[in-house]
């Protein structure tokens, strides 16, 4: 019996002798902890997803690009230039020269032709980013042409605002991609659909060296790349889903940039000299949708009411502990026109006299779909508090994002309370979300948020198609100033805090830039001491 | 204790059925057909009437209506429901799970991806698990009442209730954190994970292959920690269990008779009383062992470990049903396929079975 106890003493000192894990990161090796598990693609043609769009922005050269500090200034990627026609309906873009993809073939304009014409034909689901200017899988080939090497042309059916346009190429559908070599993995016409799903065709900084789906996105750097080579010869993204788990990682060393952490582990990270933080807004916004069908939410005094019994500040400092900033337009700061007026603050006794002046002295009770979130649950339960001050019984249902989402879909929810992000940069794409709706029938053909929340925005939908239509810019900003104003007063939305991206980065980790859209965040110009 | 028994009740009976004339055999068969059956129809019901939409995992919230309608039309969602079951069943017998919305592969390569993972976690698990759990019950048993029995029960009962999340991170904070003796979350360092050509998908064979003894030691050095706090769960079950089934043999006659004979305590304890229960233990490990295989969840999540358990839960926080099903699929299998392994086995140690 001793010597069996010896053993098994012997035995755990040994298992628990020192593995030695090994050295730092390399110095020319960039490793993060990210949740990538929402990456279901990698063809530019179908990506929408958050971690996809910050791969596809990494990888892929795009027409336009824009200053990430000042999204007001436009420049040229791969077009070096571009002129707009008299009737504002043809964009002629000049090629730059010299751009090789990865495969070794020159970039030339039928490949961003092809690019273009290929995300219209695959209609996939941010192909409507381009299908707004008209172009539909019968006429595209018509309307986007490349007349030779150097030269680019787009027709659109209107003429639309400048900017418009051309912060719509920004985005990921406007990634250029490699005609020769997708064509070569065509199956069924798919236009190598199947292949890029999981597959490289372009001539980003970086290229892509292997994706393991929920494990792990590895890059290498494109050391011909035109407009510089990245000082980092490789990116390993690592999917670690738990932020815990992702705070002693960067705690030890084992990675350098953290990128989903919580509340609790800023806090423990604060004061720590090893680890900087990288923040940056983003175009995201949290706000709860009330339903019009709803009789106590389609009172306007009852949404007045609702306005003033948030608790901004306070959510703020502790949920979100620095993660969200108090906003309430629907146009999050960063975008042309953004409005940044909170004219709201919790206010118990106005809310009070608002409700007694709808008819509701003594409240009411009213239901909310609650995704299983730490935050949105715990903003739930902030909101429960508070509107019980002033007599409104919350009814919390709490349920998973496909959940909520179904029944927010169809239109079956009292209160809903979610995440909105931008899906391109112009203004146009929360516009055409939360204050416009052609259709309020529950059979309608487009259903963005106004429709969810049966609520038809009356003269705003037109002021809206105006405003995508107006060519002077200063003239379109005021247009959508007027649009989140009247929103932010007669809508049925409480707009509440604009997103902040926070990233835990290791202090000799220098340049990991942070952009308002994920598509801008960069690992391009990183370097480590 | 008493589900123990029914279990070892139920293993002699299908032992029996195996052991019979060639009719038994395709009883045992068909059986274990119906079940697969059940398993499938359980699973796909479930995955049909959650209140959830695939289509909007697929094409995310922000897609227009006609996309919307086109995929949904494109995953066969429009078809009754006795019909889109029928269209799965047909698909399953030819190795057809379908799709992975999240990850665009079938979902038989991303299970035969990731069960390596869960595998190697769970095997590692169970195997330090029995070590450990077998002495400690036979120690706990010869000590029956004393403070060792209570000390090991105590142990045991610690591992068995406290939640496994919880001692996940107070393992990492004290082990990989403060005192550096093993690696953090992951199945190797970051930076390294991208070297490994998967040949067998099991990390410590892998880099063995490969002939890389650096790696493998980091492999070791980031096992080690989720692999015991598995062990520790399963320990406490296999301490428990080993020691009542010691005690039975304890108290029987031919331990009596050997005494009388003079034949030493050691012996008597390791040779004869755990040899007779090493049968009925066969059952109870490979339990605790399917258990592991796919109840690492938690463990899964808190060490970055990219195996089945994350792979299923995953996919049903995002709706891909395909690869929910599909995972339940393999897992209801496992446990069949274990169940039948150790009632076979049990009829291999126990010549009594046989008769």
């Amino acid at each position: 019996m001793r010597k069996l106890i010896a053993g098994l003493i012997l035995g755990t000192s040994l298992a628990t002798a020192p593995l030695s894990a090994m050295a730092d990161t390399p110095k020319n090796a960039l490793v993060m902890a990210f949740s990538i598990d929402d990456i279901i693609t990698l063809d530019p043609a179908e990506i929408f997803e958050f971690s996809g769009a910050e791969y596809s922005g990494n990888t892929y050269d795009r027409l336009i690009g824009y200053d990430i500090d000042d999204v007001s200034k436009i420049h040229g990627v791969v077009a070096e230039s571009w002129d707009i026609s008299e009737d504002g309906k043809t964009f002629t873009f000049k090629i730059r020269d010299g751009i090789k993809f990865a495969s070794g073939n020159p970039l030339t304009a039928e490949d961003a032709a092809f690019s273009l014409r290929r995300v219209v034909k695959l209609d996939l689901s941010p192909a409507f980013i381009l299908g707004q200017f008209g172009l539909t899988k019968d006429n595209v080939d018509a309307k986007i042409t490349a007349p030779d090497e150097h030269t680019l042309v787009m027709e659109v059916d209107k003429p639309y605002a400048p900017t418009f346009v051309l912060y719509c190429l920004t985005a990921g559908v406007g990634s250029i991609v490699d005609k020769k070599e997708v064509m070569e993995h065509e199956k069924d016409g798919d236009m190598g659909h199947e292949w890029l799903k999981t597959a490289y065709a372009g001539s980003g900084p970086f290229e892509l060296n292997k994706w393991t789906p929920n494990e792990s996105l590895s890059l290498v750097a494109n050391d011909d790349y035109w407009d510089g080579a990245p000082a980092m010869k490789r990116v390993i993204i690592r999917n670690v889903t738990e932020a815990a788990s992702q705070q002693l990682l960067l705690q030890k060393g084992d990675i350098d940039i953290a990128r989903n952490l919580e509340a609790d582990q800023l806090a423990a990270l604060k004061g720590n000299d090893d680890i900087n933080f990288q923040k940056r807004a983003k175009g995201t916004v949290w706000y709860l949708g009330l339903s019009q069908k709803n009789e106590y939410l389609s009172n306007p005094k009852v949404r007045e009411a609702l306005k003033y019994l948030v608790d901004y500040n306070g959510i703020a400092d502790t949920i979100l502990a620095g993660r969200g900033t108090v906003h309430q337009a629907f146009l999050p700061d960063g975008f042309l026109g953004a409005s940044n007026d909170n004219p709201y603050k919790l206010d118990v006794e106005k809310a009070k006299e608002l409700l007694k002046e709808a008819g509701y002295p003594d409240g009411f009770s009213v239901t909310m779909d609650t995704r299983n979130t730490t935050a949105i649950t715990a903003m739930a339960q902030s909101l429960q508090a508070t509107w019980a001050q002033a007599g409104i019984n919350l009814e919390i249902i709490p349920g998973d994002g496909g959940q909520t989402l179904t029944k927010y879909r169809a239109r079956q929810h009292d209160i809903y309370i979610g995440r909105w992000g931008a899906d391109y940069q112009d203004p146009n794409t929360n516009a055409s979300t939360f204050a416009w709706n052609p259709d309020n029938s529950d059979d309608a053909a487009a259903k963005p948020l106004a429709w969810r929340n049966s609520w038809d925005p009356k003269e705003m939908t037109a002021e809206t198609e105006a405003a995508i239509l107006e060519r002077d810019t200063q003239k379109r900003i005021d247009m959508y100033k007027d649009l989140q104003k009247k929103v932010m007063a007669e809508g049925p939305f409480v707009v509440m805090f604009q997103e902040t991206e926070i990233s835990g980065v290791r202090s000799n980790v220098h340049n990991f830039k942070l952009g308002p859209s994920f598509d801008d965040n960069k690992y391009r110009f990183v370097t480590k001491d | 204790m008493s589900t123990v028994t029914s279990t070892r009740r139920g293993g002699r009976k299908r032992a029996r059925l195996l052991s019979g004339p060639g009719g038994s055999v395709v009883r045992v068969a068909s059986s274990v057909i119906i079940t697969f059956f059940g398993l499938l129809l359980v699973t796909f019901l479930i995955g049909r009437i959650l209140p959830i939409d695939p289509v909007i995992a697929a094409v995310g919230d922000h897609a227009s209506e006609a996309v919307y309608a086109r995929v949904r039309e494109e995953m066969g969602l429009n078809l009754p429901l006795w019909q889109q079951f029928f269209v799965y069943v047909s698909n399953v017998l030819h190795g057809d799970f379908g799709k992975s919305i999240l990850t665009s592969q079938p979902v038989l390569t991303d299970i035969a991806r990731v069960f390596p993972a869960t595998l190697e976690l769970a095997t590692l698990g169970t195997i330090i698990g029995v070590i450990l759990g077998v002495p400690l019950g036979v120690f706990a048993a010869v000590h029956k009442g004393k403070w060792p029995d209570h000390l090991v029960r105590i142990f045991g009962l610690v591992g068995y209730s406290m939640p496994i999340f919880w001692l996940g991170l107070m393992g990492l904070l004290v082990f990989y954190m403060k005192l550096d003796w093993v690696a953090g979350p992951g199945r190797v360092d970051a930076f390294y994970a991208d070297f490994i050509e998967p040949t067998t998908g099991l990390m410590l064979v892998d880099t063995l292959l490969d002939g890389d003894i650096d790696l493998f030691w980091n492999a070791v050095s980031h096992i080690i920690l989720p692999a015991s706090l598995l062990a520790y769960f399963s320990l406490a079950y296999i301490a428990r269990m080993t020691r009542s089934f010691m005690l039975e043999q304890l108290s029987q006659e031919y331990i009596l008779a050997a005494r009388v004979k003079g034949i030493s305590e050691f012996r008597i304890i390791w040779r004869h009383a755990l040899g007779n229960v090493m049968v009925p233990l066969v059952t109870v490990i490979a339990l605790s062992y399917a258990n592991l295989l796919e109840g690492s969840v938690l463990t899964e999540t808190i060490f970055a470990w990219p195996g089945l358990g994350l792979y299923i839960t995953n996919s049903l926080l995002n709706a891909d049903m395909n690869a929910v099903l599909g995972g339940t699929v393999v897992v209801g299998a496992v446990f069949i396929g274990v169940n039948m392994l150790s009632d076979l086995l049990y009829r291999l140690l126990d010549p009594r079975a046989r008769r």
